[in-house]
């Protein structure tokens, strides 16, 4: 069950068990994530200065993946510019569909979810938060769906 | 139901098991452990062989050609109906409707029989416990025709609370629709009572049997019921096949559901006759090599004999209830004293779809998510269950894999 152990990492259970910046933020942007089939659920909030992100959070109910993928995305983006999470977004994106030339090493702990593209059903969990992000980032209305 | 008879031979299951092409492979380099029969059951070669056999040989339009293909399609394609007929007691061939399914059966129902006797003001009795395809048409047919739904709560044990349906049967209920077993928690709902109270008041009650057909006797005349709903594909037949059984004097007072081809008498541009029941349902080319494996799958379960197969299922259900129960940090959701071959959980603190991942890499099938029953997750505060649902092809065995693995997957998400 190796493959198990690759998706499952330590890192990743642990910020599913305890995840970080799992709050709301007042006067924060915020958008909303629902896949309807599976029942995830994530609201992330992002607090701008200027163009640098200030502060981030979420709040929401899901599986391990995507509460862990929350979590780590809230830590990872908290002081990049605009442009430097639009970067994120698309190398975490390669990197957790398994498409374009996904660089482990500018991803940090993101690359803890190297193992995603093995399972295809999973994915959805681990690219629900990040796509939430970009419309709250874009201050877009309605609810963002990965399925 | 007759669930309590004795059998007087046990079912040989390992038999059974042979009859099964799919159950004997590896998933992840595990042997595969099917629990999951309530989205679909895997089909024994008989029903592979007579669609096989339509397609190869017999492949023909029905109630058309003079030639003889067209014959023997359409004898095989009768001969089926009769199969469904027998298996569940109906008096004729013309209360057995072809469909694609049961939930085109109910919207069948909703937009034929809901649409020419309901009115503004009407209502229609559910229950908590609905699949949404027995929750959806109703609330489609009551945004065009100002009819309402009406739910009937469940208790802790995800048991109908018969008073409280009772006393939801009023003047204005115009009819009832209930699901036999609950595809979600398997509660096997008192159907029998329902129908009694119901036609007191001569409202007439829709039963969905998707998920009752393939685990005990269902027999239409003893239930009483007015219409009948289920799948082909839960019952060890083809996908894209299914029954809607309705008494005979209902379908007659029906409008069709759909114009087409097969349903009429004869055409003109100012009037069209319709074909006699059960065609006036059935327009188009129906789906042939469904019906006769489906026809073909009942007749294995008939064979097997369905009451060996109820009492089976009723010895692994309670072995699996026990072994679920023993497992700490594991609450089952549904645990009604009448229930099918469902075991429906939740873990402390481990998200079902970590479980259903973890589960199919140790080769075992389960489904895990909402069970599309969003309104009976609500009610008992879980957005999903991870569950097995058994057929009369798992054995112990399997539920004893189920269980160590559960406990493999407490052990992956260890706090």
């Amino acid at each position: 069950m190796n493959d198990l152990a690759d998706l499952y990492q330590e890192l990743i259970i642990d910020h599913s068990n305890r995840p970080r910046n799992f709050k709301s933020i007042d006067d924060a942007s915020h958008a909303e994530g629902y896949n309807p089939l599976c029942g995830d659920r994530v609201t992330v909030y992002l607090l701008m200065d200027g163009d640098v992100v200030a502060d981030a959070g979420f709040q929401g109910d899901g599986c391990a993946i995507s509460k862990a993928s929350a979590s780590l995305m809230t830590e990872s983006i908290k002081g990049k510019t605009r442009a430097e999470v639009e970067t994120l977004f698309a190398e975490f994106h390669d990197l957790a569909t398994g498409t374009g030339d996904p660089h482990p090493g500018r991803l940090g702990k993101l690359a803890a979810f190297s193992g995603l593209p093995e399972f295809p059903t999973r994915v959805k969990c681990g690219t629900l938060a990040w796509h939430t992000l970009r419309a709250a980032l874009k201050h877009e209305a309605g609810v963002i769906s990965t399925e | 139901m007759s669930v309590e008879q004795k059998p007087v031979f046990d079912l040989d299951v390992s038999a059974v098991r042979q009859d099964f092409p799919a159950l004997h492979q590896q998933v992840h380099g595990k042997p595969l452990v099917y629990l999951d029969n309530a989205a679909t059951t895997q089909k024994p070669a008989v029903v592979i062989d007579a669609v096989d056999r339509f397609y190869r040989i017999d492949c023909s339009n029905v109630h058309r050609g003079v030639h003889d293909l067209s014959e023997r399609a359409t004898r095989a394609y009768e001969e089926a109906r009769t199969s469904v007929k027998r298996f569940i007691n109906a008096r004729t061939e013309r209360e057995i409707v072809f469909v694609r399914g049961t939930t085109e059966a109910i919207n069948l129902v909703a937009n034929s029989y809901g649409r020419s006797h309901l009115k503004a003001g009407d209502e229609i009795l559910i229950s908590a416990l609905e699949h949404h395809s027995n929750i959806v048409p109703w609330q489609l047919l009551s945004d065009q025709i100002g009819s309402r739904l009406v739910v009937a709560p469940i208790n802790d044990a995800a048991e109908l609370v018969l008073e409280e349906f009772e006393r939801r049967l009023g003047p204005k209920t115009a009819l009832v629709a209930v699901a036999h077993v609950s595809n979600a928690l398997g509660t096997v709902m008192p159907v029998q009572e329902i129908v009694r109270m119901a036609h007191a008041r001569n409202v007439p009650v829709l039963i969905d049997g998707a998920q009752a057909v393939s685990h005990f006797r269902v027999d239409v005349r003893e239930l009483g019921c007015d219409f009948y709903a289920f799948s082909g594909h839960k019952v060890f037949g083809p996908t894209g096949i299914g029954v809607l059984y309705g008494r005979e004097d209902l379908l007659d007072r029906m409008p069709p559901y759909q114009g087409g081809g097969d349903m009429i008498r004869s055409v003109t541009f100012e009037k069209t006759t319709y074909n006699e029941l059960p065609y006036k349902f059935e327009a188009g080319t129906p789906h042939v090599a469904g019906a006769i494996g489906l026809g073909a799958a009942l007749d294995y379960l008939a064979r097997l004999g369905i009451d060996r197969v109820t009492a089976h299922e009723r010895d692994l259900l309670a072995y699996g209830t026990a072994l679920l129960e023993s497992i700490p940090g594991l609450r089952l959701i549904g645990t009604a004293r009448e229930k099918s071959g469902i075991l429906s959980f939740v873990l402390d603190g481990i998200h079902p779809h970590d479980v259903g991942t973890v589960l199919d890499r140790q080769g075992i099938a389960v489904r895990t998510g909402h069970h599309c029953a969003q309104p009976a997750m609500a009610r008992f505060n879980v957005p999903a269950t991870t569950r097995a649902s058994m057929a009369v092809y798992n054995v112990k065995s399997e539920l004893t894999a189920l269980a160590d693995g559960i406990r493999q997957v407490q052990e992956w998400f260890k706090l």
